[in-house]
């Protein structure tokens, strides 16, 4: 007889391993890219194509093998965010190869460079070596709470990887923003992992704080406004993200670090007037930097009215391509394959990849991933209910929290719904750091839900309960 | 922390929620706005992605797609004899869009029309590549070699009719270009395009269409026609009633005469020798509203004449005075023809009064060859009856015999014309038109009607320059027509 005294969401005792489920759910996960990639292929060439074994071989066995692995190191965990992120992951690899196949992307590069080679091949390197890390956490990081004891080495290697591009020599201008860095051959982009660090850091500062933070405040006009020393820490965020959007022209990263603080804040302390205070400043921060800022400007023009500027801004052109990408696809799309978002040129495989879905699956497509997206951010946030210490609910929470709000910078910015910002969608884009990053992510909500959903060890036998023994005179 | 935590999952799911609904309302709402803005490329891509369909005159394409190994664009639009045949087809380039008859029919040529639907669809199974559908005209191609070359380096237009049916024969405007040299986007097709922008001869302007030139004397027919119907005139060989000089109503500026013998001239002499006096104080007598009512039942102030290519109104003022109206009478004043308007009157003429409906296309075909649209003919007005037609008929060609036309006669033909010289520019200073419109009658009916207009001529202010000029040409686009009938 067991006795449920549970009272988070996910029962803690008993609770089914759900392991059978994922791995009928990564069946999709794998099949549905594998049959995308043969529609682009056919569409495109009129043949099956041919890397179509080697893809589908290579997504199964990534697939596979990370689940063999969940088996065994992280039974109880969530049983979705694997599949949705094999699926993205498997779909972006799909487009991105689409878009290589581009004779107008390729008569651009020849131009521009003098030569051409696609992008899918080093994105499945990219979401191999991303796998790996994944599996890497996943074996090596018994229990999330080791992370608490790298509270402040992390704001340390956090402000590091954010400044980083700022080095001169080290960091790279690409198209305006300074986001970028190369080290040798490769270019690294530290605010994609930065945000998986500053979120620890975060989670371990707030959980020492949040009594101080929550109750020591006075009461002003309705509000509880913290004591001037516990403003320390998000007067320094703040700074830092303005730092980051006047100086590496980044205005995506630094709204997504002051949000994730914003929200993590809230989580923590329980008190509305952080949200107030978060929004406050930001908004404060956001009218400083655009007034004089004039990157921050022209992208601020090109989303109010993109028809009329592209003539003066290279972000006006990029923003009429991708609405007219977005507006051609319609309903159902053109296919995969028989669009024309190469249109929007460089950046159609990485910041712009978007629009090629909105293109080609139209709007039934783009409001799938969307759901896709919000699949994985609400298991984020169920993990984060589920865990049972607060320093597991506060990452989970930063986590998930970071990854809605990038998505809806990105996907709000490529469909003109908030001035555009240079990110990239989570698995879908190309680019190195953000797939290595993402599935790290995705690795380390997972760890938190497993030991949420972990059944309590069964309780030692207690002598008192056994039966009494009747000694018999 | 639960609670904060789930108004983070709200708020998590309203950030999902609010892009849902901007793709609604960009994929959704905007859709068709979007794909139809001029700076979409989508348009353009679809029109040359796939070999476009040409447009037959005589069963031979006078069009064609190449190739461009272009990643953008992959077909490029080629013309053969392009500046001949330009003023039909109008052009189709990648950069500058479309006209005339390669816009009017896109949707065929490329094979994206709605009534394609089905042969795209067996193509799509059976594997062969989209091909775009053939646009037929009614083209003529002799009748068009004879007005194209006839114009030569002059600058003018010449628009054919076949009256019995109002098929178009040959539409020619000089001076002309050639839509091939800018089909492209690359750099020359721009220098071309520019070129052709800043020269101030307008090339890229459909003269046989889209200009309107004030008539001369050619309107004296529409004018003898309205006097006929209207009863002013019941004999063409009786003597009118006009005085030499005679006075302009409303006015006292005496009309010149270059003609002898205008004094109270006979309707056909006045025809012959182009009297001005005796059609003015006609048009006088018929009256504005009933010449107005005669000039729009032969198609003038109607914005809407599709051939299917629009042409340009044709215009006989309806306000103005009686002095006014005598001008017009005589081609001057506010009126104002495009040579198409000049050709349907003639036609009008020769085909015993009914006009018919001018149009250059007669079928549409699919890929496959089916027709996919055919253009009957069609009546348009019955501005006269077939006495009047036939009196003015014989006018025209006792000019042709004994008058002003000679230079248009063809042995062994019936051809009936008139000259015209039209006046215009400030104080007349400007050279004078040059006009000759005319037809060419058989056993069985008229086979051709055309109207020549001459923009540069040089010879005297005399009727003699439309007959001298513009009749030569007429007579070969007319004889064009009659030998390739025989």
């Amino acid at each position: 007889m067991s006795v449920v005294t549970n009272t988070t969401t996910i029962g803690a005792i008993d609770a089914p391993s759900r392991r059978n489920t994922e791995l009928v759910l990564l069946g999709f996960a794998v099949a549905i890219p594998v049959f995308a990639y043969l529609n682009v292929g056919l569409a495109l060439d009129g043949e099956v194509p041919a890397g179509m074994l080697g893809y589908g071989v290579g997504l199964g066995l990534l697939a596979g093998i990370a689940h063999l692995l969940m088996r065994r190191f992280a039974k109880y965990a969530d049983p979705l965010l694997l599949p949705l992120a094999t699926l993205l992951n498997g779909l972006g690899l799909v487009l991105i190869w689409r878009l290589d196949q581009s004779p107008r992307l390729i008569a651009d590069s020849m131009r521009r460079y003098g030569s051409h080679s696609g992008d899918a091949p080093q994105q499945l390197l990219y979401s191999a070596i991303g796998v790996a890390l994944f599996l890497l956490v996943l074996v090596f990081l018994k229990d999330h709470r080791v992370l608490q004891r790298y509270t402040y080495i992390s704001m340390v290697a956090a402000i590091v990887l954010l400044l980083l591009p700022l080095v001169p020599g080290l960091g790279a201008d690409v198209f305006g923003a300074k986001i970028w860095i190369k080290v040798g051959p490769f270019s690294i982009q530290p605010g994609e992992f930065a945000k998986i660090v500053i979120a620890v850091f975060f989670s371990g500062y707030l959980m020492v704080k949040r009594d101080a933070l929550a109750l020591a405040s006075r009461r002003f006009m309705g509000l509880y406004l913290p004591r001037g020393r516990d403003l320390g820490p998000i007067i320094t965020i703040w700074v830092v993200s303005l730092l980051i959007l006047v100086f590496e022209n980044d205005l995506g990263t630094s709204l997504l670090f002051f949000g994730m603080f914003v929200i993590m804040l809230y989580v923590a302390t329980e008190r509305t007037s952080w949200i107030v205070m978060g929004l406050l400043m930001s908004v404060g921060g956001a009218v400083t930097v655009a007034s004089f800022a004039g990157h921050v400007q022209a992208r601020v023009q090109a989303w109010q009215d993109p028809f009329s500027c592209y003539e003066t801004s290279q972000a006006c052109d990029q923003m009429t391509q991708v609405l007219m990408s977005f507006g051609s696809g319609g309903t159902l799309g053109t296919g995969l394959g028989q669009g024309h978002s190469d249109l929007i040129g460089f950046a159609a495989n990485s910041d712009f990849i978007f629009a090629t879905v909105g293109e080609e699956l139209g709007l039934a497509g783009v409001m799938a991933f969307l759901l896709l997206y919000g699949l994985i951010v609400e298991r984020g946030i169920r993990t984060a209910l589920a865990a049972r210490d607060p320093f597991g609910k506060l990452l989970a929470t930063g986590l998930s929290g970071a990854f809605a709000l990038q998505i809806f910078v990105v996907a709000g910015g490529v469909m003109g719904l908030i001035p555009l910002t240079g990110m990239t969608m989570p698995f879908l884009a190309y680019g190195g750091s953000s797939v290595i990053a993402n599935w790290a992510l995705i690795a380390i909500l997972l760890r938190i839900s497993d030991t949420a959903r972990r059944p309590a060890p069964s309780p030692a036998p207690s002598p008192d309960a056994e039966m009494t023994q009747v000694v018999r005179p | 922390m639960n609670k904060p935590l789930r108004h983070i999952a709200i708020f998590c799911g309203l950030l999902v929620l609010a892009l849902l609904l901007r793709d609604n309302w960009v994929q959704f709402v905007r859709s068709d706005e979007l794909n139809k803005h001029p700076r979409n490329k989508r348009v353009t891509i679809e029109r040359y992605a796939s070999v476009r369909g040409d447009i037959i005159v005589d069963g031979k394409p006078i069009t064609g797609s190449v190739d461009s190994k272009d990643p953008l664009y992959k077909y490029k639009r080629t013309y053969v004899n392009g500046p001949m045949w330009a003023p039909v087809t109008g052009y189709a380039s990648q950069a500058y869009d479309a006209n005339q008859l390669e816009k009017l029919h896109d949707t065929i040529l490329t094979g994206n029309d709605d009534r394609l639907f089905f042969d795209r669809t067996l193509s799509m199974f059976t594997g062969d590549t989209k091909k775009g559908g053939n646009v037929v005209t009614t083209l003529n191609g002799a009748a068009q070699k004879a007005a194209f070359e006839g114009l030569g380096k002059k600058k003018g237009a010449v628009a054919a009719i076949d009256p019995q049916t109002g098929k178009i024969l040959a539409l020619a405007s000089t001076p002309s270009y050639d839509p091939s040299t800018f089909a492209g986007y690359q750099a020359e097709d721009e220098k071309a395009w520019v070129a052709l922008d800043k020269d101030k001869n307008k090339p890229k302007q459909n003269r046989a269409l889209r200009e309107i030139y004030p008539p001369g004397s050619t309107f004296k027919v529409l004018t003898a026609a309205a006097a006929l119907e209207n009863g002013k005139v019941k004999d063409i060989d009786a003597p009118t009633d006009t005085p030499e000089p005679y006075l302009l109503p409303l006015s006292t500026v005496p009309m010149k005469n270059h003609a002898q013998g205008c004094e109270n001239a006979t309707l056909n002499y006045a025809m012959q020798w182009s009297c001005n006096s005796v059609f003015a104080k006609l048009g006088d007598e018929v009256g504005r509203d009933k010449m107005v009512e005669m000039a729009e039942k032969f198609g003038f102030n109607n914005a809407e004449i599709d051939t299917p290519v629009r042409a340009a109104a044709s215009v006989y003022d309806k306000t103005m005075d009686r002095g006014g109206n005598a001008l017009s009478s005589i081609g001057q004043f506010n009126t104002a023809t495009t040579p198409l308007q000049m050709a349907m009157v003639t036609a009008a003429i020769a085909n015993d009064g009914k006009l018919m409906k001018p149009y250059m296309v007669d079928q549409l075909v699919a890929p496959n060859l089916d027709v996919i649209e055919r253009n009957e003919p069609e009546e348009m007005s019955r501005p006269m009856s077939q006495e009047t037609a036939q009196l003015v008929q014989k006018m025209m060609e006792n000019v042709v015999e004994n008058g002003t036309g000679k230079n248009a006669a063809i042995r062994g033909v019936t051809v009936g014309g008139k000259t015209g010289t039209a006046q215009h520019g400030e104080k007349n200073k400007a050279r004078p038109y040059a006009w000759f419109i005319s037809y060419a009658k058989t056993d069985s009916g008229s086979p051709v009607a055309v109207a020549v207009v001459v923009e540069d001529s040089d010879a005297t202010r005399d009727d003699i320059s439309g007959g001298g000029l513009a009749a030569p040409i007429a007579r070969s686009v007319m004889k064009a027509v009659l030998d390739g009938r025989g």
